[in-house]
C-alpha cells in the first residue's frame, strides 16, 4: 500500500539500495579533499533545502521500516544491545518524550501523539503500532521507555549521565554501530569510550569536545558528522558479530567495488535532557554504495582524494586497509583532476 | 554566547520572611516554560532605565499555572538586582529569563541524599525534595535558619511528615549536628550543601574530618560577585571599560556593549573565563572554577565574579 | 611497567593514606604488600588500628607483618577475597576508605565490588604492583578469561582465538577480546607473551 517505505534487507541477500532522492540527500561529510579529526560540532538546526537530512531534529527516511525490522532481529538475537543502568529511568522518559514529540511534529502523516496530562496515546502508522500509556509509569508500556521508542526510531542512541565533570554512557541501544560494543562500553565515561580512537586524543579534540558538551543547554542541540566504510549494506557491524561480517572485507574485487563498498556516514546529534539533566546522543547511519556516490561528479572526485590521502592509522582504525586500494583504483576513473569547491557539496 | 531568553510575566509575589520574597513567573505569551532538573537556576535580567542586572536564582519548583517559582533575598550587600526585585517588581511586571542551567544536580548513582541548607540556600533544596520524592529516593534535609520567622518556608517544611526533614533555629540555640549526621551513613550517601559561604566552608571541613571523600560532597555557592576597588578593563581594540565598586566586571562589559560569554554568573561553570593579556595590578579571583595554579599564573580570569585590585587589566576580548 | 597511553584504562595513582578515614580497608596480593608497607611508613602509629587488611593469594607478605592492623585475613584467591570484601562493604559506613595494591585484575575486581556497593570508583586508592597480566572478556560469548599473558589468547569459554584490544571496561574489570581471524579464518598469528 505504501510506496515510500522500501522493503529491503541489511543482511543475507542485502537488497538495500538508495533511491535517487535518497542519494541526493546523503550527508556527504567532507568539506575539503582530505580528512582529519576536528571538533566539528555545529548547532543542530534546520538547514538545507526541504527534504534535507537536516530538515528535522530526527530524520525518518525511506529505509525506516526495513531498518526497524533489522533492529528487531538484532535485539532478538542479542538483547544486550539495549541496556539501561538502574539510575537512568528519569533520563529514559526524557528520551521517550523528545523522540516522540520530534517524530510526531516532523512527520504527522506517519506518527501521532495525543497527550492529556500524563495519559499519552501514540500511533505509529508505518510500523502499525498503537499504544496508550501513562507517562512516568513504565508498567504501562510493553518495554522500558528508551527501548520502546528507539525500537521505532532510526539510529543508535546513547544516553549520557552528567556527573563528576564528565559524561557517562549509562544507557543506550546499538544495533547499527560501526564496531563498538554497547555492552562493553556501558558505564564508561566520555574519554574512556573514545579510548580506542587513534590520534584524536593527542590533538586535544576530546578535551575540547567534553568541555563544550558539559555546558550544553536545553533547546540548543548540536550535531556533527562521522564516517567510515562498510562492505555490503550491513547495519549491524558490531564486534559481537565480527565473525559474520569481518570476512566481507576480503570479498572486494575490482568488479564489485561499485556495489559492495559503501560509504557509511553517521549524523551524530546531542540534546540536553530536561528532567534528568542527562544528554541524548544519537548516531544515525546512512549508507551509500560507491556506484551511487559517483553519480555526483564532485563527490566522486573528492572521495577519491580523501581516501587516497587518508593517514594509515585512521585507515587501520576504520578497518579499511584490505579494500582501500581496490576502492581508490575504482574511484580513480571518476576523478578527472578538476578542482572541487570547498564546502560540504550538498545539493 | 548567551543563553536562550524567554520573556515572562510575574504572576504572583509573596512575602515569605524578613527580606525574602517569592515570585511566580509564567510565560508572557502563554508559552509553557521548559522542564528543569532539580538544582537548576535561571538567570533573570532586570532593567531599570539604563541599569541592567543579571542574577542567578534557583528554581524552587513549578507553580500551579506551570510557571517557575523563585525566591529573592534582598540584603544590604545587594548590588542592586535583588533590591530591584523587591522594590520595583510587582504582579504584571515583565522580565527576561534564561533557560534552566544545572550546576548543582542530584547525583543519580547516589544511594542516599543528605541536603544541608542555610537561609536562602533552601531554594534549590525544595526542588531537590520534589525530585527525590518523585523518584522514591532516600533523603534527609537539615535546614538552618536564624529564627522561625526569618526562615523561608519554615512552616511548609515543618508540616512535612516524616523524620527526614529537620529545621534548626539558631536563635533557640539549635545548630545542625553535622558531624553526628555524617558519622553513620551508608556507603553511597551524597551530601549537598547550599547557603552562605561560611556555612559551606564549615560543612566541607566537617565532611572531610569525618572521612568523607570529596566525590560525595557537593555544594552550590551562592556567590554573587563581591564588590571591590574600581578598576579598568582594556579590550583588544583599545576601548577602556570602567568597572565600578559595586559592579561586576561582566556587568561593566555588558553595559559597554560587549557580548562577553557567561553562563552561571556565579563563578562556578568557567564559561566566562577570559585570557588576561596584561595587568598592572593584582588579580582578585573570586571564582570556584580555576585551579590554584591557574589563579597563581594570572593568565585567566572569571569575569562574572573576579576583579583586579585597582589599576587596569587587558583582556583578550 | 604498565604501558601508558591506553586511554580507557584507569590510572593507578598509588596508595595514599587517608588520615581522616574512620575505617581503612586494604586489599593486597604479595606484589602489593610492599605498597602497603610503604604507605604505613607515612602514617602515625594508631593508623594501623583503624585498618582491616585482606591478603590475597600465595606469596611473601612479610612486608606487612610489622604493623598492628585491627584485623588481617588471608584468602587463597581473588574470588574468595572479593567475597570477604563484599561482606565488609555491606556493613560499611561513609568514612570507610578502600585501598588496593597488586595486579590489574585484583584492582579491577576490588573497584568493581566497591562501585557495586556505592563507593565512587575514584574514591578507591589504587597502586599497580607485579605482573601486567590481564582479564579478557570475549565480546562474542561474553566469557571472561583470567590471567592472560599472551596476545592473541584462546577464549577459555568458547575457544575463539582472541585479539586482546587495549580497551578496558571498569564494569567488567576486563579488556576486550575480539576474534583475531574473522577476516581471514584460520590465519591466527603466533601468540606472543605481551602481559607478563
Amino acid at each position: 500500500m505504501n510506496t515510500f517505505f522500501k522493503d529491503e534487507t541489511f543482511r543475507d541477500d542485502f537488497t538495500f539500495q538508495n533511491s535517487p532522492e535518497a542519494v541526493a540527500r546523503f550527508p556527504f561529510p567532507y568539506w575539503e579533499d582530505k580528512y582529519m579529526y576536528s571538533v566539528n560540532m555545529e548547532p543542530h538546526v534546520k538547514a538545507g533545502a526541504p527534504g534535507s537530512v537536516y530538515e528535522f531534529p530526527i530524520d525518518i527516511d525511506e529505509h525506516y521500516v526495513s531498518d526497524m525490522r533489522d533492529r528487531a532481529l538484532v535485539l532478538a538475537e542479542d538483547p544486550l544491545r539495549c541496556q539501561a543502568l538502574p539510575h537512568m529511568m528519569s533520563a529514559q522518559w526524557d528520551v521517550l518524550e523528545l523522540l516522540m514529540i520530534s517524530m510526531a511534529e516532523a512527520y504527522p502523516k506517519h506518527f501521532t501523539l495525543n497527550r492529556h496530562g500524563d495519559e499519552w496515546h501514540w500511533i505509529n502508522r508505518p510500523l502499525r503500532i498503537e499504544d496508550k500509556f501513562r507517562f512516568g509509569d513504565a508498567t504501562t508500556l510493553p518495554y522500558e521507555p528508551m527501548e520502546y521508542i528507539t525500537r521505532q526510531c532510526q539510529g543508535d542512541f546513547s544516553v549520557l549521565d552528567q556527573r563528576e565533570n564528565n559524561l557517562w554512557m549509562d544507557a543506550g541501544i546499538a544495533t547499527s554501530q560501526a564496531d563498538w560494543s554497547l555492552d562493553f562500553d556501558i558505564g564508561m565515561n566520555f574519554m574512556e569510550w573514545h579510548g580506542p580512537v587513534p590520534l584524536a586524543h593527542e590533538i586535544g579534540v576530546f578535551d575540547r569536545a567534553l568541555k563544550f558538551l558539559l555546558n550544553l543547554q536545553q533547546g540548543k542541540p548540536v550535531r556533527r558528522l562521522n564516517w567510515t566504510m562498510t562492505i555490503n549494506p550491513r547495519l549491524d557491524t558490531s564486534p559481537e558479530n565480527y565473525d559474520k561480517w569481518g570476512i566481507d572485507r576480503c570479498a572486494v574485487t575490482p568488479e564489485n567495488v561499485g556495489d559492495k563498498v559503501h560509504l557509511r556516514v553517521e549524523l551524530q546529534a546531542l540534546w540536553r535532557l530536561p528532567r534528568s539533566n542527562a544528554m541524548l546522543f544519537s548516531i544515525r547511519a546512512y549508507l551509500l554504495k560507491m556506484r551511487e556516490l559517483v553519480t555526483n561528479p564532485d563527490w566522486a572526485r573528492r572521495f577519491h582524494r580523501v581516501l587516497k590521502s587518508l593517514p594509515p592509522e585512521l585507515a587501520d582504525y576504520k578497518g579499511l586497509t584490505r579494500y582501500r586500494d581496490a576502492t581508490v583504483d575504482w574511484l580513480a576513473k571518476y576523478d578527472d583532476g578538476k578542482p572541487t569547491p570547498t564546502g560540504f557539496l550538498l545539493k | 554566547m548567551t543563553a536562550n531568553m524567554q520573556r515572562v510575566r510575574v504572576a504572583r509575589v509573596d512575602d515569605v520572611a524578613a527580606g525574602i520574597k517569592r515570585f511566580e513567573l509564567v510565560g508572557l505569551a502563554g508559552q509553557s516554560l521548559p522542564m528543569f532538573s532539580a538544582g537548576s537556576h535561571i538567570v533573570v535580567t532586570m532593567r531599570d532605565k539604563d541599569q541592567v542586572w543579571r542574577n542567578p536564582y534557583s528554581i524552587m519548583g513549578v507553580s500551579e499555572d506551570n510557571g517557575y517559582v523563585i525566591s529573592v533575598h534582598s540584603s544590604p550587600e545587594s548590588r542592586g538586582g535583588s533590591r530591584y526585585m523587591h522594590t520595583k517588581v510587582h504582579v504584571g511586571s515583565e522580565l527576561d529569563i534564561s533557560e534552566p542551567v544545572n550546576l548543582f544536580p542530584i547525583v543519580h548513582t547516589g544511594r542516599k541524599h543528605i541536603l544541608i541548607a542555610g537561609g536562602i540556600g533552601i531554594t534549590p533544596m525544595l526542588a531537590m525534595l520534589d525530585e527525590l520524592k518523585r523518584d522514591a529516593s532516600i533523603f534527609e534535609l537539615h535546614y538552618a535558619v536564624r529564627s522561625p520567622e526569618a526562615g523561608a518556608y519554615f512552616s511548609d517544611l515543618m508540616s512535612e511528615t516524616g523524620r527526614s526533614i529537620r529545621v534548626y533555629s539558631s536563635d533557640r540555640g539549635e545548630r545542625i549536628p553535622l558531624a553526628a549526621i555524617l558519622s553513620n551513613q551508608p556507603l553511597g550517601t551524597h551530601v549537598y550543601v547550599c547557603g552562605p559561604q561560611r556555612m559551606i566552608d564549615w560543612a566541607l571541613e566537617v565532611a572531610d574530618r569525618a572521612g568523607w571523600p570529596e566525590e560525595n560532597v557537593h555544594c552550590e555557592r551562592f556567590s554573587s560577585a563581591p564588590p571591590g576597588k574600581p578598576f579598568d578593563v582594556e579590550l583588544r581594540n583599545g576601548t577602556v571599560v570602567h568597572v565600578g565598586e559595586h559592579q561586576s566586571m561582566l556587568e561593566a562589559l555588558e553595559h559597554a556593549g560587549v557580548d562577553a560569554p557567561y553562563l552561571c554568573r556565579g563563578g562556578a561553570c568557567g564559561q566566562c573565563v577570559t585570557r588576561v593579556i596584561a595587568s598592572d595590578s593584582k588579580l582578585v579571583h573570586n571564582d570556584h572554577y580555576l585551579t590554584d595554579e591557574e589563579k597563581q599564573a594570572g593568565e585567566q580570569i572569571a569575569t562574572c565574579v573576579s576583579r583586579a585590585d585597582g589599576g587596569c587589566i587587558k583582556l583578550d576580548l | 611497567m604498565l604501558v601508558s597511553g591506553i586511554k580507557s584504562r584507569p590510572h593507578y595513582p598509588g596508595l595514599k593514606p587517608d588520615a581522616n578515614a574512620k575505617q581503612n580497608v586494604i586489599v593486597a596480593d604479595s606484589g602489593g604488600a610492599g605498597a602497603v608497607a610503604d604507605m604505613m611508613r607515612q602514617v602515625d602509629a594508631d593508623f594501623a588500628s583503624r585498618c582491616i587488611v585482606l591478603l590475597v593469594g600465595a606469596g611473601d607478605f612479610a612486608a606487612c607483618e610489622p604493623f598492628k592492623f585491627a584485623s588481617v585475613w588471608s584468602s587463597p584467591t581473588i574470588a574468595t577475597a572479593i567475597n570477604r570484601l563484599v561482606n565488609v562493604l555491606q556493613h560499611g559506613r561513609m568514612g570507610l576508605r578502600l585501598y588496593v595494591a597488586g595486579t590489574e585484575p585484583l584492582i579491577g575486581q576490588v573497584v568493581k565490588a566497591a562501585v557495586e556497593h556505592g563507593i565512587e570508583h575514584n574514591s578507591v586508592r589504587t597502586e599497580h604492583r607485579g605482573s601486567t597480566s590481564r582479564r579478557v572478556q570475549c565480546v562474542h560469548c561474553k566469557g571472561i578469561t583470567e590471567d592472560v599473558t599472551t596476545n592473541p589468547v584462546t577464549c577459555a569459554h568458547c575457544g575463539t582465538a582472541l585479539l586482546v584490544r587495549d580497551h578496558y571496561s571498569r564494569r567488567y574489570a576486563a579488556f576486550m577480546g575480539v576474534r583475531i581471524d574473522a577476516e581471514a579464518p584460520g590465519e591466527i598469528p603466533q601468540s606472543v607473551g605481551e602481559f607478563k
